[in-house]
């Protein structure tokens, strides 16, 4: 897994316009491709948060996350997830440049292609759980009559069919982060982003949510899973760590 | 996201916080309210003013002959025909017309007995009028006991009189139904009648009133002084261009009319300045009302940071993001504009029901100021939006929802 030979191309730009609206997405091209990309905070002190990290993720990949914390794991999630954009180098999403694009096609790729799953699971707590997913289809462009039917099956998919009308804070942790992780799936993105999934849950939640994590793996969903928890990150079948900004993979 | 998303959403946004929705458009609700109460009390002044205005004379029009002052004498220019309530009665706007004249008597005396009885000669006699049988409807009087004379009574030059209430009481006539009589010199004419109420002439009241064919025929009456005519309202420039074509097409410029004018400005300018004053106090209290919603707005804004991370997360553009702000800061000042119209609009029945007016307020009036609510909001949120905007999603997020 080397990014060399596409590095030979890359002052050329190789996200060709060719493909303007990202409707036929590249099969051949990866699901992600960081080439040296550096996380700069002006500070001051000026942080190096991510120092040319080089970063291929394929389709169907599962990938680990590690590191100790302040290394710069949630900075690289929030430049793979184009919340943050990185101070230099390039970010290829589906082969298409996604580190420059602008901020309105960035919106489009996250609310289409990218799905988040976060530590403190970020629910609304006024809304139903299945308002709660049914969220993600509204800026997902999903067509209104079809919303309430893809939110179900996800629902259904995380095993929470009977928890579709409840308020989440009425649900347990486990319960919640699962909530969480049908609202990511609901658009059917290429890539599942997770920072310290089971970082707020006890070891039998933790469990089912990376037993769900497996199953989605199965299922061919590309997932980039952020933990310090090595027992969550022996499940994938590929992981990298991260230390002062430097990522290297783990053999 | 379509504009039903967005609307959705704000509604939810709103909805959640009942209470502080509440207090958030109290100020709105005050100003709205103002701005009705004050529309509406205005019209309603207007309108009752102009009720009272057209019992007397927005509905009434007078038209005489017109004189010229040549040589220090006056004259008149033409003569009123005796039929000119027939000559007026088809033009649009009239509803009822007639004529009247004062007759010079000479030295006849008019009593209720034959008999000249010196100890009466003190008082004043009563006036003796001539009337075409349209001026009892045409000056709004009424018929107190008996009847008045009709066409044919006109016609047929019968010798009859109608009393004014206060020539009646001056010769002692009460009743009409022995048929009494008074007389002019020495002539009979049987009382068939007494009117009153005939404020547009008042001399009326106190005078003897022959039928126009009866007069002509024993006292040689002349011409009608003036043609009094009933309209419809707002029929009085219509009348008063036609009525002098109607009686000469020859000459329309014999005759001078009075009519209604269009509006009275001493009226408009008193009103103008309570308005000006009253909308000066809702305007301060839209601008703090607006305030309110601004403030809540962008306090709102900041509890839910960490909800416009996640929805920034899942996809939302920032103009989303502004955009839901600013449909909810205006749904809260349409709410407010709704609910200051009703306010309003109760205030402004109650107040006319108090004090027995018919309450008047165009239903525009009402929609509009509810609409000026949502513009409120509109202008409150705009601020708290494109702080909203302007949020980093990774700044956002750390704080959690
Ligand atoms: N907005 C920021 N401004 C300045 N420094 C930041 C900012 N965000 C993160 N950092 C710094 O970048 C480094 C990496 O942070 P982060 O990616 O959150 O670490 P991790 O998730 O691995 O714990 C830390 O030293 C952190 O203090
Ligand atoms: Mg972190």
């Amino acid at each position: 897994m080397t990014v060399d030979l596409f590095a030979a191309a890359a002052p050329l730009e190789p996200a060709e316009p060719a493909q303007p609206d990202g409707t036929q997405p590249d099969d051949a091209a990866p699901v992600v491709e960081l080439r040296a990309v550096t996380r700069r905070f002006p500070g001051p002190p000026v942080v190096e948060a991510l120092r040319a990290v080089d970063l291929r993720v394929e389709r169907g990949d599962y990938l680990s996350i590690v590191g100790p914390s302040g290394s710069g794991k949630s900075t690289l999630l929030n430049v793979l997830g184009l919340l943050d954009r990185p101070t230099s180098g390039e970010y290829l999403l589906d082969g298409r440049v996604a580190g420059t694009a602008s901020e309105g096609e960035r919106a489009r790729l996250r609310a289409q292609r990218i799905g988040f799953v976060f530590q403190s699971f970020h629910l609304l707590p006024q809304r139903t759980v299945l308002d709660n997913v049914v969220l993600a289809t509204m800026y997902g462009g999903v067509p209104r009559a079809r919303r309430r039917a893809r939110a179900l099956a996800a629902l259904e998919r995380v095993g929470l069919s009977h928890r579709v009308g409840f308020w989440p804070t009425t649900l347990s942790g486990g319960e919640r982060q699962r909530v969480a992780v049908a609202r990511a799936l609901v658009t059917e993105p290429h890539l599942l982003l997770a920072d310290e999934p089971t970082g707020n849950l006890d070891t039998a939640s933790s469990a089912q949510v990376m037993a769900l994590f497996d199953e989605l793996h199965a299922d061919g969903v590309t997932l980039a899973v952020i933990t310090h928890d090595l027992a969550v990150s022996a499940r994938a079948a590929r992981r990298v760590r991260i230390e002062d900004g430097h990522l290297e993979e783990i053999a | 996201m379509n504009v039903r998303d967005l609307w959705a959403e704000a509604l939810h946004g709103v909805g959640t916080r009942p209470t502080r929705l509440f207090l958030t458009i109290l100020g709105t609700v005050l100003g709205i309210g103002s701005v009705v109460v004050t529309v509406g009390l205005a019209q309603t002044a207007a309108g009752q003013i102009d009720k009272q205005f057209d019992a007397v004379t927005a509905t009434q029009v007078t038209v005489e002959p017109a004189t010229s002052s040549t040589g220090g004498t006056e004259r008149t220019l033409a003569a009123l025909p005796w039929d000119a309530e027939q000559r007026v009665s088809q033009i649009a706007g009239v509803v009822s017309a007639g004529a009247v004249a004062t007759l010079d008597v000479g030295t006849l005396a008019v009593t209720a007995v034959p008999v000249n009885d010196p100890s009466q000669a003190a008082k004043a006699p009563p006036a003796v009028m001539a009337a075409s049988p349209g001026l009892l409807d045409a000056v709004r009087a009424h018929v107190v006991t008996g009847r008045y004379f009709d066409a044919g009574h006109d016609a047929r030059a019968d010798r009859v009189v109608v009393l004014g209430a206060g020539a009646a009481e001056k010769l002692g006539v009460h009743r009409v139904d022995r048929q009494p009589a008074v007389f002019v010199g020495d002539v009979a004419y049987t009382v068939i009648g007494i009117i009153d109420g005939a404020k547009r002439v008042p001399a009326l009241d106190d005078a003897v009133i022959l039928p126009a064919g009866t007069a002509r025929h024993d006292l040689d009456a002349g011409p009608p002084d003036q043609l009094q005519i009933h309209i419809a309202t707002g029929a009085g420039q219509v009348v008063a261009r036609q009525a002098p074509l109607a009686l000469d097409p020859n000459n329309p410029d014999a005759y001078t009319v009075k009519a209604p004018s269009a509006g009275s400005a001493v009226r408009g300018n008193v009103q103008a300045d309570i308005s000006a004053l009253f909308l000066a106090l809702g305007g301060i209290a839209l601008i703090v009302g607006g305030l309110g919603i601004a403030n809540v707005t962008l306090l709102s804004v900041m509890e839910r940071v960490g909800e416009i991370g996640l929805r920034r997360a899942l996809g939302a553009s920032r103009r989303a993001i502004a955009g839901q702000f600013v449909v909810e800061s205006v749904t809260t000042g349409l709410l407010g504009g709704l609910m200051g119209a009703a306010v309003g609009v109760m205030t402004v029945v109650g107040v006319a029901i108090a004090r027995d007016w018919t309450p008047i307020l165009d239903l525009r009036v009402a929609l509009g100021s509810a609409a000026l609510g949502a513009v409120v909001g509109l202008v409150a949120g705009a601020y708290p939006a494109i702080k909203a905007a302007s949020i980093e999603p990774v700044a956002a997020l750390r704080g959690g929802v």
